[in-house]
């Protein structure tokens, strides 16, 4: 590795994580501004955790058969988790208040 | 061309057969670990979710002290993130003592994350919060608060082992670059997991 790639390559990290610790910030000062809004929270979390997969983890550099072979596997069971959320409102309903 | 010949051969084809992913295998099955461990904080991540939105009176017991201190805790683990990266960019320049440094520097940052995250334990059980009790509402906030932070923190631990070794091994010449992108790749896991702990555990739980 060149001393000029090496200095490209440096300088996108430090990018990446000025942004990630710009994004915790931002999350925390909203939070005690307006009060936690879970959706805002998850997205920023979600934005922080792709940013460091893809520039921290390299997987942005990796082949993308091996990206297609992880992150949809992934998503998919997350998403498959949330058929929990009915019967945890269910549970709300039946305890006396 | 006998038999044996072919056999041979093409057990040597099956040998010289292309790495998956075009990838070590170690660094396959460390990022499979990762998708699985993955999962693993986000069933419990998910059963938190559950216990907090049945239960009608969860409290929200974090002021602003305990913010500031996950937010410190953030910039901790974000910069050994970047210490680490530091470290693998010096072994691939064959640059051994900063790799060495650089792992050092970092496993220094998991443990300063790992003291103050003990010292937010201690405050808590100082106020009465206990696995299945807390002097505010829903029993089950200390248990679902001391078993996602709890595994978190093994998770360093863990990294803060394997960092220091990995180091040890490197500059003793037993381990390459590779290795330090292997230990890397678990490193930077840790700290994706607390970008979610913290708003979850602490931003949704923030007195106010």
């Amino acid at each position: 590795m060149n001393p000029a790639e090496k200095s490209r390559g440096m300088s996108t990290t430090y990018a990446v994580y000025v942004v990630i610790m710009t994004m915790a910030v931002f999350q925390v000062l909203f939070a005690f501004e307006a009060g936690p809004s879970l959706p805002l929270m998850l997205m920023l979390a979600v934005l922080q955790a792709s940013l460091a997969v893809m520039y921290f983890m390299h997987l942005g550099q990796e082949r993308p058969s091996l990206v297609l072979a992880l992150i949809p596997y992934t998503i998919f069971i997350f998403f498959m988790m949330n058929m929990i959320w009915s019967d945890s409102v269910r549970l709300l309903h039946m305890r006396p208040h | 061309m006998s038999h044996a010949n072919v056999a041979v051969e093409s057990h040597a084809a099956g040998v010289m057969e292309e790495r998956p992913f075009a990838i070590p295998s170690s660094k396959l099955v460390m990022w499979l670990f990762i998708i699985s461990d993955a999962v693993t904080f986000g069933a419990i991540l998910f059963a938190y979710g559950y216990v907090r939105n049945a239960s009608a009176d969860w409290p929200t017991p974090f002021e602003a002290p305990s913010i500031w201190n996950a937010l410190l805790m953030t910039f901790i683990l974000v910069t050994s993130s970047l210490t680490v990266l530091l470290s693998l960019r010096a072994a691939q320049t064959d640059d051994r003592r900063g790799a060495f440094n650089w792992m050092l520097v970092t496993a220094a940052g998991g443990t300063l994350f790992a003291i103050l995250h003990l010292r937010e334990w201690m405050s808590l059980i100082r106020e009465g919060v206990r696995l299945f009790q807390n002097p505010w509402g829903a029993p089950l906030f200390g248990a679902t608060f001391f078993s996602i932070t709890g595994l978190h923190m093994a998770h360093v631990l863990a990294g803060v082992i394997a960092l220091v070794v990995v180091a040890l091994s490197y500059r003793a010449g037993r381990h390459t670059a590779k290795h330090i992108e292997i230990v890397s790749l678990y490193w930077h896991f840790v700290d994706v997991v607390w970008m979610f702990v913290v708003p979850l555990l602490y931003l949704m739980n923030m007195k106010h």
